[in-house]
């Protein structure tokens, strides 16, 4: 474990520079050990605790407290942090019109891998994929690991303009682009299901430790279900398995 | 206290936009902070109507609005080197910068092109009163989220207003020092990821804005900086801030500003200090940069003495009349300016 600067408002406490599952458990117990302090009045001038698949960025304002009153604590709370039991998300089944307009990547990734575009779909939904964290854009979930095949480095030239509700892979994991943005990950498919809203009780549909499925579906039915989303006939959590 | 103005955009200018200081806790959904660029100047131009320092006002870019106004009378100033004009059926009224006036109901205010930088600020007694989503009413556009209905303002939008707040007009002895040297940042957080010269390069060698610059980020062009590893110039993704600077393959670094995302895979050579960063976001295409090392401690306290210097500004404030002259008779009134003081700041520890 290391301390890294980030300014005067911010550290990041990094565990591994790589994908490393220690590295998430580690992020996910000094997380909760964090919130538990916070939760009791400690690490006063906190202002936001940001987890990602192999660090975790502590935001301070340097008006009420300062990196050499917190850096001790945090490294203890690091070192003391017990395993949490592991968290346990919400499991989804989301539908995805795979390759067509909405997918113009699918046929290139699946010939880089050697297979047709119809067994590169079958292995993105063979596996339920877990959510490491959000970030990039409100509500945007990185998820993985996919299977081995489909792994491939990102566009050499993103894209200006990435569709909402593109279905994406890029190296191990795998995403839906919530909002219309610049992106450098293959584009596989369409979801029609909405991802943020600050409407909701929790803005964010998908949180760390969630498990997704995805379900091909044909045309007809991606348009029936975007209607029935948009009429309130349907609502994003008919697409919920099991409440944690 | 009256209440309901509403300002109807007759022009919006090129990037009017409702802000506030942001969202600051939100990160965990991958909700940017978004905020003004110049928070500085926004505490600052928000004292001079009565305002708390972090109600809502417009930001605008290279051009301000023009509007008019649907209330009896409204308490506003702008903030930062542009000019604002008042036009009404007794004539036109020019106020400075960094003064409190009042415009009056069928009055045209019209906002002038921002002289140096990109950026400038109005502030209304009462504040921009769009609803606050996620805790804030600063927009970020992209997600469409908070502002007015999560976008630039358009023409024909009615903006509305929240209660007129009765304290004195203000306006500040001098406008606020822009320029002053050097842009302070602190190493890292992967300052290791590139050749020993790149941060002396960095910190050595001028920089240019270029035309790449909008809330987001701002790129710049210099020196390349060097990865030591150029097949691997990207990371696997990280928490950043407002003021990294992040460092694609082709070694131009682009300073994120307040729109920027929560994560991201570029290295990251350094970071901004806070109190420098606002000045640096200002900067126009074409800016010349020169950047300086300090420590993390360092940092800490310029973003005090930041504040302390903002506190100073608004207490040598002097009061003005209803059309930016100077108000005598409140000036003499030391009680009421020091009553402005305190209702500015009830948090003393802050």
């Amino acid at each position: 474990m290391r301390i890294l600067s980030l300014g005067d408002r911010a550290f990041t406490v990094e565990y591994a520079s790589g994908f490393d599952d220690a590295a998430r458990a580690a992020v996910v117990r000094l997380d909760a050990a964090i919130q538990s302090a916070r939760a009791v009045g400690k690490l006063q001038g906190v202002i936001d605790v940001a987890p990602t698949f192999r660090s975790l960025t502590v935001h301070y304002d340097p008006l009420l407290t300062t990196r050499a009153e917190l850096e001790p604590e945090i490294r203890a709370l690091s070192v003391g942090a017990k395993s949490a039991e592991a968290a346990k998300g919400s499991r989804w089944t989301l539908p995805v019109l795979y390759g067509g307009e909405g997918g113009p990547d699918l046929a290139g990734l699946a010939t880089a891998a050697g297979l047709q575009p119809a067994e590169a779909v079958d292995l993105h939904v063979a596996n339920p994929v877990s959510v490491h964290m959000l970030g990039f854009l409100p509500g945007f979930a990185f998820m993985g690991d996919i299977a081995k095949p489909l792994r491939q480095p990102r566009l050499k030239t993103p894209r200006l303009r990435v569709p909402a509700g593109s279905v994406a892979v890029a190296d191990r994991l795998t995403a839906v682009y919530p909002w219309e943005s610049p992106g450098g990950w293959h584009l596989i498919g369409r979801c029609p299901v909405p991802f943020f809203d600050t409407s909701w009780t929790q803005a964010s549909l998908l949180a760390p430790a969630d498990e997704v499925r995805f379900e091909p579906v044909t045309p007809e039915r991606y348009a029936e279900t975007a209607s029935a989303l948009q009429s309130g006939d349907l609502s994003p959590d008919d697409f919920r398995e099991t409440l944690q | 206290m009256t209440s309901g103005a509403i300002l109807r955009i007759r022009d919006p200018g090129p990037a009017t936009t409702v802000q506030d200081f942001g969202r600051h806790q939100m990160r965990r959904l991958g909700v940017p902070v978004a905020g003004t660029l110049a928070p500085d100047w926004l505490y600052l131009v928000n004292a001079l109507v009565g305002n708390a320092p972090d109600l809502a006002g417009l930001e605008f870019r290279m051009v301000g609005p023009r509007f008019t106004i649907d209330a009896d009378v409204l308490r506003l100033a702008v903030g930062g080197p542009v000019s604002l004009r008042i036009d009404g059926p007794d004539g036109r009224r020019e106020v400075p910068p960094w003064t409190a006036s009042l415009a009056y109901l069928g009055e045209t205010v019209a906002i002038g092109r921002v002289q140096t930088g990109t950026t400038a600020l109005l502030a209304v007694s009462g504040g921009i009163d769009t609803p606050p989503v996620l805790d804030a009413r600063a927009t970020y556009a992209r997600a469409a989220l908070g502002g007015h209905h999560g976008r630039l303002l358009q023409v024909g939008d009615a903006v509305p207003v929240g209660s007129q707040i009765d304290a004195p007009l203000l306006a500040l002895a001098k406008p606020p020092d822009d320029l002053g040297g050097p842009i302070r940042l602190v190493a890292g957080p992967q300052d290791d990821h590139f050749e020993p010269t790149a941060f002396s390069d960095l910190c050595g060698q001028e920089f240019c804005v270029s035309n790449s610059v909008d809330r987001m980020g701002m790129r710049l062009e210099g020196p390349v900086l060097r990865h030591l590893d150029p097949s691997r110039a990207e990371i696997v993704s990280d928490g950043i801030v407002p003021g990294a600077v992040q460092v694609p393959g082709n070694g131009q670094p682009i300073v994120l500003l307040a729109d920027g995302q929560t994560v991201g895979g570029y290295p990251k050579i350094a970071t901004v200090i806070s109190a420098d960063l606002p000045r640096l976001a200002r900067r126009a295409p074409g800016d010349r940069i020169r950047f300086m090392r300090v420590d993390v401690a360092e940092a800490e306290t310029a973003a005090r003495r930041m504040r302390d210097d903002l506190h100073r500004a608004i207490s040598t404030a002097r009061p003005v009349g209803p059309d930016g002259g100077l108000d005598l008779r409140r000036l003499y009134e030391d009680n009421l300016i020091s009553g402005v003081v305190d209702s500015y700041n009830p948090d003393p520890a802050k």
